[in-house]
This record gives C-alpha cells, structure tokens and sequence, in this order.
C-alpha cells in the first residue's frame, strides 16, 4: 500500500471513507453525517415554529406534530450534537496528546458506522409508516400507548444501535487518552479539551449502559411481550424515567463539557494567553462530572416522589452552579489582559458566556422544586434547555467548526461570512428563545400543536418564528462558506497563527501518520512554549523511523449494516412471516463479520522512514 | 506494547522474574482453592435447611464480593502496578451505582 498522494476517482474516495479507520477521515464522516443530521432537525424545527406563527395553524396537526416534535428532539441530541462532538473529537483529541491515532482504530471506524445506521434506521420511520410520536424523553406511559404504527420501535432499536457506536467511541477515548500521550503530556498537561473528551468519555461509559437496560426493556414490552412498565401485569412505568434520566441528565454535560473545552481552546487562543486557573478547570469539569450523576430525579419533580426527594435533588442539582461558575470566572479572566483578536470563533465564544449564564440562571430557578410545579411542561423549560443546548453546545460546534475547520479540511473558512453567519445566528437564536420563557411563564404549554387567539401569546409566538428563520439563515450562510472554502486559502500548519496546542504544530490537514516523529511536551500549551523560545517547531522524542499503520477494513461497515437489517426485521416480526428470519439474517452477517474479525490475521503495514521524509518534503512545501 | 525496562535483553534478572512468577503461581493457587471452599460453603449455606433466608442471602452476598475481590486481585491482576486507571474506573463506577441504588433505596420510593 502506497501512501503517496495521488488524485483519485469519486469511486475510489468512496471506498477510501467507507473502508477509513484513520481518525481524521472517521472525523470528517462525523462531521458530514451530524451536519446532515443537523439541517434535518433544523428543517423539523421549522416546521414547529411555522406551526405555531399563529394561532389555530394547521400546517402540522395532531399526530403529525408529535412526530415532528419528538423527531426534532431526537434527531438533535443522538444524530447531531453528539456526532459533531465526536468529529471535533477525532479530528482533534489524537493530535493534542500527540498520537499517531486513536488506541483502537478499528474500533473507532465501527463506533462511527454504528451511530450513522442507528441514524438512517430512525429517520427510515418517515417512509415507514410513521416517526416516532411520545417525545425525545419516550416515556413509557405514552410509548407503549403510540400503537398506530412502528415509530417508537424505530426509536427504541435505533438509539440502542448507536448508543453502542457512542458507548465503544468513548471507550476508545478513554483508553487513547490513557495511554497515547506523548513523552512529556502529563496529565496536568493536556489541553482544556482533551480533559474535557476524557472526563466526557467517563460520562458515556457510565450513563450509557441505564439507557441501554431502559431500551432494552422498552423493545422487550413493545415486540416481545414483556411487562416491565405496565402496571396492569405487575410493572411500573416511573422505571423508565428513571433509567432515562439516570442517562438522561449526564448526557446534558456528555454535550456541554466538549464545549466547554473548545470555548476553554478559542479563549486561550484569541486572548493569547494561557487558560486563567487551569488546575481549577480541570478540577470542576471532573466536579461538574460527577455531580451530574446525583441529579437526574430533578426532571421529575412533579412524578411525586415526595418532598424529601424532591428537597435533596433539588439542593443537589443547585450546587452544580458551583462548579460552573468557576469555569465562567476563569474565562472572563483568560480574556481579562489579554490581546484579543476577534476572529468569527471568538465572537462565538464571547457570545456563549451571557447566553449560557442565562441558561444556568434558568437552570437554578427550575432547579428550586417548589416553583418547578409552575415551570413543569411549560415553553419556560423549553426556553431554558434551549438557551443551555443553543447557547452552550450549539454555539461551540460552529465555533469549533470555524476554528478547526483549516486544521480538518486545509482550507480556511471566510471570515468576514463567518462574522455574518454568527449575528444572523446569534440574533436569531435570542429572538426565538428569548421570548419563550414569558409565553412559559404566562402559561403556553411545550408539545401542544396549537394555541388559542385572544391570550396574549401571538406575538410572541411570531417573534419566536421569526428567530428561527434568522437561524435558518445564518446556516445557509454557513453552507455557502463551506462550498467557497474549496476554492479559499490554503491554511498553514499554525493557521491562526496563534496556536498553543499541538495539533497547530504539524500540516493541515496533517499526513496521515500525523507526526513523523512523535514531539516531547514540555509542559502546558507546548506548542506556545517553544514559540516563545525562538523555536519554528517542536523538539522531537524519537529518531526519525518506520511507522506503523493499521489497515483499513470494510468490516465495520458490514457488522453495523448487519444490525441495521436485523433492526428492520425484528421491528416488523409480530405481524409479518418474513420478520423473525430478516432479523436473524441480519444477526447473522454481524457476528459473521466479528468471527471474520476475529479469525483474519491483520498486522497492518508500515510507512518507510523514506516515504515519510518524501512525504514532509512535500507538506513543508505546500 | 513497549517494554518497561531499559534493556531490551530478554534474559536480564532471569532468576528474580522466575522467583516472582513462583510466587505469584502459589498465590493463585491458594486463590483458586479458597474460591472452590467459598463456593461449597455458600452451596452449604443454602442447602441447609436450618439457617433463615435472613441469614442466607446476606452471607452468600458477602461471600460473593469476596471471589470478586479475589478475581480481580489475583487472576486479573489488580494488584499490579500499572493498574491504577481500571481500579479508579471499577471503583468509580462502583460508586456511581451505590449512590443511585441508595437514592432509590432512601427517598425516591420509600
């Protein structure tokens, strides 16, 4: 196997990404999937909002509306925000500890083929019948009601599907990140955002395993007979919320912290200067971590849990503003003093502080359980997740994908149309959140199709629909500086040219080995350090040798496929005679491919220390 | 993965790394021995009809952590440097799951 580039046919590129298990290229396929994904649920978000530009609309009715809502939720959480993460992730996190690539490769590119069938299998429900109709949360009082059609199975079968590609993804994380640091890359050390998808990667290990038994038990009541929430044959529907928000509410900070991270990145860069308190951040990120997982019950004030219950999660979920609040200070105070450039990442991350403070404000005002009775199911907890997702998670994956955007693709994204994408955006984003807390407060229910005229809300229902069109606009705006990028400035290996980390230390994109010699860290932002002593590039920890590379390997794609045809069968074996053996069919193909796995000897290859000189030559010219 | 002594040579303290694998031999030995003994007792414990199920299941639920203990610890290793990272993930975990079953077992439904 050659690694000299060459130009290649659309067929041969194809193959190239459906065979990767290079993280760069598994990263691109995240972006590009959860990008789909993205503009999918964004599309859904419309449809709501010109639902409701006025009222008794009957541009979505009744179920349809469900469907759209509940799809909308899904689609943004599992499909967009979570492989976005996961991009930004690989395409950075191997390059910032200073590793050839991730610790299982092949694990990495299953990981990714597994959450993108999971995502075709969900969305397949639209032709099928029917989406999924009981809300992102499918609580299983209402899931195992919705009997009209297969939506919830699809949702149920779906999410296990790539909650396994997330679930083997952070594993991969953790034991990259374990055992993949450079010489020198203590963990003291590591950049924000690596800390970040370590402490993250945590996270997944331990929240995703509940949803996993909650969908389990959900697929076995609704195709297999099971009983497990119906209380009229001895089980108990509450068990599900539970399971789900066990991991549910870590999942909220499996997504804010990686932005965290990336803000905790942009910041230290823009400002040029290092992160304020960075042995603090650490520490409350671990903190913020661990507290997320004593909260869950605070989506379920209103279940009747009883008022001790309620009382301790209540206190519980308030002391996560602790935490959170020295992150906010230690921002403000990595901008305090410093030469800031403005640059389109840094206008994202300066707009997240005030929009996520809001958020949290929110978040603390429905964290006290006794207004929380008033708060419950109204457009005010819709305002609030939506200023914490938006304003946190949202506004950090645009400001990452300008940010590393040259480093992933080579190519430098237009400032000047990144500055316009982000007021278009950021306005929008106010507009239409904004005012949803007052429409909640003055008593709009979340999830209902319509609403009545002559009760004041109106107006605000049609700024909140106009705010979504800005949004709307701010990414075609985006699109548009994506497609022109192709034909934009070539970036440098320090494309901001105020680089501190270490993925700014090598090409963009890098080659495919990403460091020809493995470089020695001398201490916190490494890169930055030696740029302050006059030095072009880092001090390298090895001699100059042959490097070994993992092949690529169609199989991930063939054992997620394998599961993605078992999901359709099994979905439809209660009415249909070729059901049970599609299912086994697809079963079949699975662990036939992991035996393959298993029984095919691959030892990779290597890249010769001459192609590799070859290869720098030919990166330091272009 | 990458060897951690500083020679390559594979023969460099022979005669200390066959003592130390002695050692460790015996130790999994009486391990496994004791886990046989720990799994008759429980088999005892539940086949004798006088003992209360009050008394039962917590004494075989202890003898339980104990083989998962002597598992971890010397057929896995646990004791080993270099595995501090697996007992911090175990134990973490472990901890997470305590709360939850506490929480449940305290204020949620009781």
């Amino acid at each position: 196997m050659s690694t000299i580039a060459r130009k290649k046919g659309v067929g041969a590129v194809l193959w190239d990404y459906l065979t990767t298990v290079d993280h760069k290229k598994i990263a691109h396929l995240y972006l590009i999937s959860g990008g789909i994904f993205f503009l999918l649920g964004g599309l859904e978000a419309l449809f709501i909002r010109i639902q409701l530009a006025k009222p008794n609309n009957d541009f979505l009715v009744g179920g349809l509306y469900n469907e759209v809502l509940t799809m909308h939720g899904t689609t943004m959480i599992f499909l967009a925000a979570m492989p976005l993460v996961f991009a930004f992730m690989n395409a950075v996190v191997p390059l910032q500890i200073g590793a050839r690539d991730v610790a299982f490769p092949f694990l990495n590119a299953l990981g990714f083929w597994l959450f993108f069938f999971g995502g075709v299998f969900l969305n397949c429900s639209w032709f099928l019948g029917g989406a999924p109709d009981a809300g992102w949360t499918s609580y299983a009082s209402l899931a195992l009601d919705s009997k009209a059609h297969h939506g919830v199975d699809f949702y149920t079968l779906g999410l296990q599907i790539s909650g396994l590609g997330t679930l083997i993804g952070g594993i991969n994380f953790l034991v990259t990140i374990i055992n993949m640091r450079a010489p020198g890359m203590t963990f003291m050390r590591m950049p924000m955002f690596t800390w970040a998808t370590f402490v993250t990667s945590a996270l997944i290990l331990f929240a995703f395993p509940p949803l996993t038994v909650g969908l389990i038990f959900l697929m076995m009541d609704r195709l297999f007979g099971g009983n497990f929430f119906n209380p009229a044959a001895g089980g108990n529907t509450i068990i599900w919320e539970h399971l789900f928000w066990v991991f549910g509410h870590p999942e909220v900070y499996i997504l804010v912290l990686p932005a965290f991270g990336i803000f905790s990145e942009i910041f230290a860069t823009f400002s040029r200067k290092r992160l304020f308190g960075y042995s603090s951040m650490v520490f409350a990120t671990v903190l913020i971590a661990f507290l997320g997982f004593m909260v869950w019950a605070h989506h379920m004030f209103t279940v009747g849990m009883g008022p001790i219950a309620n009382a301790i999660f209540s206190v519980a979920t308030m002391t996560i503003a602790v935490p959170t609040g020295i992150k906010i200070f230690n921002w403000l105070f990595t901008m305090w003093g410093g030469s800031i450039k403005f640059t389109t990442p840094m206008h994202y991350a300066v707009a997240f502080i005030p929009s996520f403070v809001m958020g949290g404000v929110t978040g603390v005002m429905l964290a006290a359980a006794a207004a929380d009775y008033q708060y419950h199911d109204s457009y005010f907890v819709v305002a609030h997740f939506h200023y914490v997702i938006v304003g946190g998670v949202v506004f950090a994956l645009l400001a990452g994908t300008h940010y590393w955007w040259p480093k992933m693709f080579g190519r430098m994204l237009n400032e000047t149309l990144g500055k316009i994408t982000f007021w278009l955006f950021f306005i929008g984003f106010h507009l239409t959140f904004f005012i949803q807390h007052f429409l909640g407060l003055m008593g709009m229910p979340r999830r209902v199709f319509t609403f009545l005229p002559g009760q004041g809300l109106e107006t605000g229902n049609f700024i909140s629909t106009v705010g979504a069109f800005f949004m709307a606009a701010a990414t075609v705006v985006l699109l548009i500086n994506i497609v022109i990028s192709v034909k934009g400035e070539k970036a440098p290996a320090d494309a901001w040219g105020d680089g501190r980390t270490l993925e700014w230390a090598i090409a963009s994109p890098p080659p495919v080995y990403n460091f020809a010699q493995l470089p020695l860290v001398r201490g916190l932002d490494p890169l930055w350090l030696e740029k302050m002593e006059g030095k072009k590039e880092l001090t390298p920890a090895e001699p100059l040798g042959d490097i070994h590379m993992p092949n690529s390997s169609f199989l991930p794609f063939i054992m997620s496929f394998g599961l993605f045809v078992a999901a359709f069968g099994f979905t439809y074996h209660q009415e249909t005679a070729w059901g049970l053996p599609v299912g086994i069919l697809g079963l079949l193909i699975t662990f036939g491919s992991m035996f393959l796995r298993s029984v095919i000897d691959d030892h990779g290859f290597h890249i010769h220390k001459e192609e590799v000189l070859e290869l720098e030559k030919k990166g330091a010219n272009a | 993965m990458t060897n951690q002594m500083n020679s390559g040579n594979e023969r460099v303290d022979l005669a200390y790394r066959r003592r130390k694998n002695a050692e460790e031999m015996r130790h999994q030995v009486i391990a496994f021995v004791l886990m046989i003994l720990l799994t008759l007792i429980a088999f005892a414990a539940v086949g004798y009809e006088e003992f209360s199920h009050w008394f039962v299941i917590p004494f075989i639920l202890l003898l339980a952590g104990v083989q998962v203990a002597f598992q971890l610890y010397y057929f896995m290793h646990m004791s080993h440097k270099g595995h501090e990272f697996p007992a911090l993930f175990i134990y973490g975990g472990v901890l997470v799951m305590l709360v939850l079953v506490w929480a449940f077992s305290t204020i949620v439904w009781w």
